[in-house]
């Protein structure tokens, strides 16, 4: 561990996605008696470039070195938040999110008071184990200049094409003894009333 | 097609079929099998001397088996490449005395008889799948009698029927009695929007096509009168709404309602319509001389075998299921892999299209960095903890790990695809998940219960089918108890039963652990070790005497949002049923069996 963790805690309203069920405010008032946590501000719209810009000052500001966005779910904004981190001087993966939007605002639409209770709940895990994320490095390796498309009919055709004029090799593989797919078999097609071959 | 054959970047494998796809992205190794054509695709100039001489005649699939080919043949004469290609199911046999007249007439020797299949093997960055759409078969709609009346088509049976190339040289014809027919009537849906037999989706193209269809017979045959049975008219696009128009004002009828039942009409090879025409409340009978099927899109039948091939999942509708549904429509959920045309969903030409190029910007955007970087998410060994057990090693999907007896292990960066399992198997907590480390997934378990315990149920989810089917749930708008937190793991193999045993031991009533079902795993098959591992968990909890079915074990992949949602009541009601007895009792014989090893390390 290299330092004392400082975590600095960002809930987004999402709009009213997120604050149009969880109480936003009572999920922050709650998240600075956590342990660790330096610094709680809620955001519009943290994804936004303010939104953004307001957790990299924090961040110089509070000298925080952990940050907890509990906004909408990781598979979502997880690589927007962690190119933010970035450019603040932050290991990207000293970052975790809380899910409060698909995994809770969204699903309990009509109970706004279990939601906030929820909403605390993720949160509070999110911090405990953004308290112990550690700095890492992406890996990085070489990449083939080269395609397979699966499949030869016009979809096909058209991707290997464009992948084969920007210079690099393409493994075209169709099970059939010819190209052309559904639409070879076509007389004429829409909306130019022309033969599809 | 040409443009394919002819360019220098491209090698068109056909009669080939993907058999194995290995790596990560931008680094796929591909195994594909090329069957034999048995004819020399460079030097045949398809002169048609073998076709001539091959005595065996077979239906001709490009027609839909509404003409006959040899046994050697070219699909059809644009086909690319433009080689013959022979059917060895349909040969008469290898052997000169059987035939082999083929290869006597062949003045180039482009026959091989004894050619073989090839396996054949590439390294590619990315991979586009592009497996296409097959017609709905309306055989199992009875009320439409098809294949029992020979003047009821299907769409793809009267485009070849008009075609010029096609078995009639594009005259259409009665299959009953080879005339021309006075009055052709479309029925639109025909295995859309319905259920069981046909899929409840939009065929997105057959709306389009019918009117096109009625557009080429009334520029070609005025004469013939034309009906289109519909339930409403999707002619969304550019261009269409025009083309529905025109349809009209040419004299083609648009009837609201679609036909009940055909039967055999008054005149010979005719058949009556009975249908309830809903734009005016009647119940009418129609005579026409010719029906076509209008019907719908579904996926290919092989697409399920790459589907399984790539780790990728399929949407309910049999579709692949795409990274997201509006942002990234084209992507597949795993890195490097995309998808073109009716792979995705029911889509026209210009729409597949459309696709197909976005596919490829997005695979040449991945290629072109020339390198690319992948989430640190792979394992340390702590080598002071390391037994040299050899169980890391064993469970490894990947083979990911350098070992050999009586030495520590070393796990192989490269390999690793990240899913934790050898952390969760590893009984001396010897291994470092990165960013899923034991530390941290338990000190979620102990914050997720850090109060009003007893009305929690603990989830853990795995990152691509599991969790993500919670966000389809809640893209979705599913709702569901607010009682279960979530823990996000890459896969369900990570789940140490340490984690388990502590959620139970700090008052959890319920426990689920979720993954991808198991031809879905991200990681090959990692997901076996999880039941294996909650199966020894139900044992270990019985002979406790706690209730193994509160240790719960669901597959749900990420496209089933509401399976979700149905797993979430279920665990709910299984949680509320829960004693509070039950609860005390388990936190206290777990807190015992934790308390000797406890005070040996102390």
């Amino acid at each position: 561990m290299p330092d004392e963790p400082k975590v600095g805690l960002f809930i987004c309203h999402c709009g009213t996605n997120i604050a149009g069920t969880v109480d936003v405010q009572k999920v922050a008032e709650f998240a600075k008696t956590l342990e660790n946590v330096e610094h709680v501000a809620t955001s519009k719209y943290a994804c936004s470039d303010p939104g953004q810009k307001e957790i990299q000052q924090a961040i110089t500001e509070h000298s925080l070195n952990r940050i907890v966005v509990a906004a909408c779910t990781p598979r979502m904004h997880e690589p927007t938040f962690r190119a933010c981190l970035q450019q603040a001087g932050l290991s990207p993966f000293l970052l975790e999110m809380a899910n409060i939007r698909e995994g809770c605002s969204w699903v309990h639409l009509r109970e706004p008071q279990k939601a906030t209770r929820k909403a605390c709940d993720l949160v509070r895990m999110a911090v405990a184990k953004a308290r112990l994320l550690e700095p890492l490095t992406e890996r990085k390796f070489p990449v083939k200049q080269a395609a397979l498309v699966v499949g030869g009919g016009i979809a096909g055709i058209q991707a290997a094409l464009d992948i084969a004029d920007s210079g690099r090799k393409v493994h075209l593989v169709e099970k059939e003894p010819c190209l052309g797919g559904t639409m070879a078999q076509l007389n004429k097609t829409y909306p130019t009333m022309d033969c599809a071959i | 097609m040409a443009d394919v054959g002819r360019h220098p970047n491209i090698e068109l494998l056909t009669l080939s079929e993907v058999k194995e796809v290995s790596g990560y992205v931008g680094n796929f190794k591909v195994k594909v099998i090329r069957h034999a054509r048995f004819v020399d695709e460079k030097e045949c100039t398809a002169c048609n001397e073998c076709v001539d001489v091959c005595p065996q005649l077979k239906p001709d699939e490009f027609n839909l088996g509404l003409t006959q080919r040899r046994a050697i043949y070219q699909p059809f004469p644009q086909a690319i490449p433009a080689a013959y290609v022979l059917n060895i199911d349909d040969c008469l046999g290898r052997n000169p005395i059987a035939c082999g007249k083929c290869a006597q007439a062949c003045e180039k020797n482009c026959i091989d008889l004894d050619a073989t299949d090839q396996e054949l093997e590439f390294e590619v960055g990315t991979i586009i799948a592009a497996t296409g759409m097959e017609p709905f078969d309306p055989i199992g709609i009875t009320e439409f009698g098809y294949g029992r009346f020979p003047n009821v088509l299907t769409a793809l049976e009267f485009e070849r029927l008009a075609s010029s190339g096609g078995p009639t040289g594009g005259q259409v014809h009665r299959f009953s009695d080879g005339r021309k027919p006075e009055s052709i009537a479309f029925i639109q849906c025909v295995g859309s929007r319905c259920q069981e037999p046909g899929n409840p989706y939009c065929g997105n193209i057959c709306c389009m096509n019918t009117i096109k269809d009625t557009l080429v017979i009334k520029d070609q045959w005025p004469d013939i009168d034309v009906k289109v049975f519909y339930i409403d008219l999707r002619a969304f696009g550019k261009g269409f709404e025009e083309m529905l128009q025109r349809s009209r004002t040419r004299g083609v009828k648009y009837i609201r309602g679609i036909p009940g039942e055909i039967e055999n009409g008054s005149r010979n090879g005719s058949l009556t319509l009975h249908v309830e025409n809903t734009e005016v409340g009647r119940l009418e009978k129609h005579d026409v001389e010719m029906v076509v099927l209008a019907t719908g899109v579904q996926p290919r039948a092989q697409a399920k075998d790459l589907q399984q091939l790539l780790s990728l999942q399929l949407h309910p509708d049999g579709f692949l299921l795409e990274a997201h549904p509006k942002l990234q429509p084209v992507d597949s959920p795993v890195r490097g892999i995309y998808y073109a045309g009716c792979a995705e969903g029911p889509k026209d030409i210009k729409e597949s299209v459309t696709q197909a190029s976005a596919a490829a910007g997005r695979a040449v955007r991945l290629m072109s960095q020339g390198s690319i970087t992948a989430e640190p998410y792979t394992v340390a060994v702590d080598t002071d903890k390391c037994k040299a057990c050899g169980m890391c090693l064993k469970v490894c999907p990947y083979n990911a790990f350098d070992w050999e007896k009586g030495a520590p292990a070393k796990p192989i960066e490269a390999l690793c695809a990240g899913c934790g399992t050898c952390a969760a198997e590893c009984r001396f907590d010897a291994i470092t998940s990165h960013q899923f480390t034991n530390e941290q997934l338990m000190a979620q378990t102990e914050t997720a219960l850090a109060d009003d315990s007893q009305n929690k149920t603990v989830v853990f989810a795995c990152n691509w089918c599991s969790y993500a089917a919670g966000d389809t749930a809640g893209v979705s708008r599913f709702q569901y108890p607010a009682n279960q937190v979530l823990i996000r793991t890459m896969c369900s193999g990570r789940v140490d039963e340490k984690f388990v045993l502590r959620a139970f031991e700090l008052g959890a009533p319920v426990v689920l652990v979720s993954g991808c079902h198991f031809v879905d795993c991200h990681y090959i098959d990692a997901n076996r070790h999880t039941q294996k591992r909650v199966e020894k968990l139900w044992d270990k909890l019985e002979t406790l005497g706690i209730r193994p079915e509160r240790l719960q074990l669901e597959w749900i992949s990420s496209a089933q949002g509401r399976r979700f949602a149905e797993v979430m009541e279920a665990v709910e009601k299984l949680r509320s049923e829960v004693t509070g007895k039950e609860i005390a009792y388990t936190k206290r014989i777990l807190k015992q069996i934790r308390k000797p090893k406890a005070r040996k390390g102390a």
